[in-house]
């Protein structure tokens, strides 16, 4: 039995510290997860506590957690303000060829659209752009910059 | 520009058709390049003058827009005139084998031209030394300020006698010009000859527009435009500067490509966020939708028998290159190596597909058979996609961006050219910063 114990212990211990280099490892910095951008050195707001945007893995356009939070937040703030229409522009970084990043921004613009549109928002509202890689909105050749520039961003038309 | 060389062929040299004992391998690399000697043309003392022209240096400027032609091949060396031991008339009408041997030529190219009643007559004469024989000869008839151009049909031809295979030299490339600091790019259509010269703009800057691509009969382009912030495929005609949207399509269309018959635009639509491939036959306006998967599909290509696609698709996951039948059916994924693969295009001779591959952060292009076997990769950088075919497959050409710093300086875009061999990789000589380079058909075929 003390044998037993003292293995569980050591199990736990190896099972802890696998947790924890798991988490080092998706945690490069304070402002990435994974490669998604967590910061908000970029971030405009619609209204006070409402952010414009949101991030994107490497050639993925799932929405993260922090993306839903934000898209609800966007989609609250849009069914207060019935008159106003808005676009959602999608974007890529320089690390993909030109033809696959605007599919590809088409693909994140969407999924945006697609999650407001399941909170009430009407898809008449919200039109869709893909940019591609072509309007980085950090010009560096760097991985933060790329994590900045892969993202969906919703714009008041009206 | 089509007809503006009229080819009256007024030859009556004779053409020597027997083989000739100098060659050159195209299918390997620079490393024994051919010395040819090219001769400044002779320019007859009975040429009137010509707009503002400048007759008298004509003979040079020709030979020497040869000169760097062939140079640009890596395949012949042209040899510097200065060495040169016969004047060019005499040389023209019988050259002294031994004296050009002396200086390690192989092939020598002599011609004159004559400007009389607002026409340039020019004639050539390519001479094999070793054989002590002339092994092609022609003349023709243009107005005089398509000199260039003459230059240009002179190398192809003297090209396609050596080397047994089709010139592209009277060709031209058309591109995205780039200014402005790298998160408010400028972009513009502008158009060159094959070597640099005669740049012009076809558009103002005022949309952004990208990846253009020639019709295989030159006169019309197709590329995509964010003309009233919506991005769509667009037809282009670069003689008149005539535009229009291409179809009707309710989303972005992108990724355009015209048919080998120049009768189809092949694009992708997105529609729902979804990009498939569609065709639209540009006569009867009839759209056809040729991949119907949840996945992102573009970058289609046309093999030049019509027949087939090439497409990239991240169905499987990841962007990977697929061939499937011009309607879609029998689609097969031919891309298996470790890496992304994307923007297949196939050669215009039938058996390659160029194509960019993106493996631990480095860009590579590449050329593989239509079956995804026998893969080279070409050349490597930071950044580069985008091969576009010279017109007989043996060159690509494509861009290439640099680093960027911390506030996006030192970024430049440049248009190279590389050998399908992986030698002779050069920069193209462009006005501005370049990208998205399309290679057009010989002007003169």
């Amino acid at each position: 039995m003390i044998f037993n114990t003292n293995l569980k212990n050591v199990l736990l211990v190896v099972f802890a510290t696998l947790i924890l280099s798991a988490c080092s490892t998706a945690k490069k910095s304070g402002n990435l997860e994974g490669d998604v951008y967590t910061g908000k050195e970029t971030v405009k707001y619609l209204a006070s506590g409402v952010p414009d945007r949101v991030f994107f893995a490497t050639n993925k356009s799932s929405l993260t957690t922090a993306s839903r939070a934000t898209l609800r937040k966007q989609a609250k703030f849009l069914r207060k303000n019935k008159k106003l229409n808005v676009t959602i522009e999608g974007h890529a970084d320089e690390r993909g060829t030109r033809e696959y990043n605007l599919a590809l921004g088409e693909r994140r613009a969407n999924a945006a659209r697609d999650y407001l549109m399941t909170y009430g928002i009407s898809g008449k509202r919200i039109s869709v752009i893909s940019y591609g890689k072509e309007k980085p909105v950090n010009p560096a050749s760097s991985p933060l910059a790329w994590s900045q520039n892969r993202r969906s961003v919703t714009v008041k038309v009206n | 520009m089509k007809k503006i060389i009229v080819f009256l062929i007024i030859n009556c040299l004779i053409i020597n058709t027997s083989k000739a004992l100098i060659e050159v391998d195209i299918t390997r690399g620079n490393l024994d390049p051919l010395p040819i000697a090219i001769s400044p043309l002779h320019v007859d003392i009975k040429s009137e003058d010509y707009k503002d022209l400048k007759i008298k240096e004509l003979g040079d400027n020709i030979s020497e827009i040869i000169g760097r032609n062939f140079k640009s091949t890596g395949l012949f060396n042209p040899l510097k005139k200065e060495a040169f031991v016969q004047k060019p008339d005499i040389a023209h009408l019988k050259p002294r084998f031994e004296d050009w041997r002396l200086i390690k030529a192989q092939a020598l190219v002599t011609g004159k031209l004559l400007i009389k009643d607002e026409k340039l007559k020019v004639e050539f004469r390519l001479w094999d030394l070793t054989a002590a024989k002339e092994m092609t000869a022609l003349a023709f008839t243009t107005t005089p300020s398509n000199w260039r151009r003459v230059a240009h049909i002179i190398s192809d031809k003297i090209y396609e006698r050596l080397t047994g295979e089709e010139g592209y030299f009277d060709t031209r490339i058309i591109y995205v010009s780039e200014s402005g600091p790298k998160d408010q790019r400028v972009k513009k259509l502008a158009i060159m000859d094959q070597d640099g010269a005669n740049t012009k703009y076809l558009t103002l800057g005022n949309e952004l527009v990208l990846t253009p691509r020639f019709n295989p009969n030159n006169q019309l382009v197709t590329y995509l435009s964010y003309f009233r912030n919506m991005p769509r495929v667009y037809l282009l005609d670069i003689e008149t500067g005539m535009q229009e949207v291409v179809g009707n399509f309710p989303g972005m269309t992108f990724a355009p490509r015209f048919s080998p018959d120049g009768k189809k635009i092949i694009m992708s639509f997105a529609e729902d966020g979804n990009s498939d491939i569609y065709t639209m036959d540009l006569e009867t306006r009839v759209v056809e939708r040729i991949t119907n998967h949840s996945s992102i599909d573009t970058s289609p290509s046309f093999s030049p028998d019509g027949k087939y696609i090439c497409f990239n698709s991240d169905r499987s996951g990841l962007q990977q290159i697929y061939v499937m039948r011009s309607d879609g059916s029998d689609v097969k994924r031919i891309t298996f190596g470790k890496g992304i693969y994307g923007t297949p295009v196939w050669s215009p001779r039938g058996d390659l597909i160029a194509f960019t591959k993106v493996r631990k952060g480095k860009f590579y292009i590449g050329v593989m058979r239509t079956d995804g076997s026998g893969e080279r990769l070409l050349t490597e950088n930071f950044y580069q996609e985008a091969p576009s075919w010279s017109p007989n497959g043996r060159v690509l050409v494509f861009y290439r961006e640099t680093k960027s710093g911390s506030k996006g300086e030192g970024f430049s875009a440049k248009l190279w050219s590389i050998d399908i061999t992986g030698y002779n990789e050069r920069k193209l000589t462009t006005k501005t910063d370049a990208s998205d380079p399309s290679w057009s058909s010989l002007l003169s075929k």
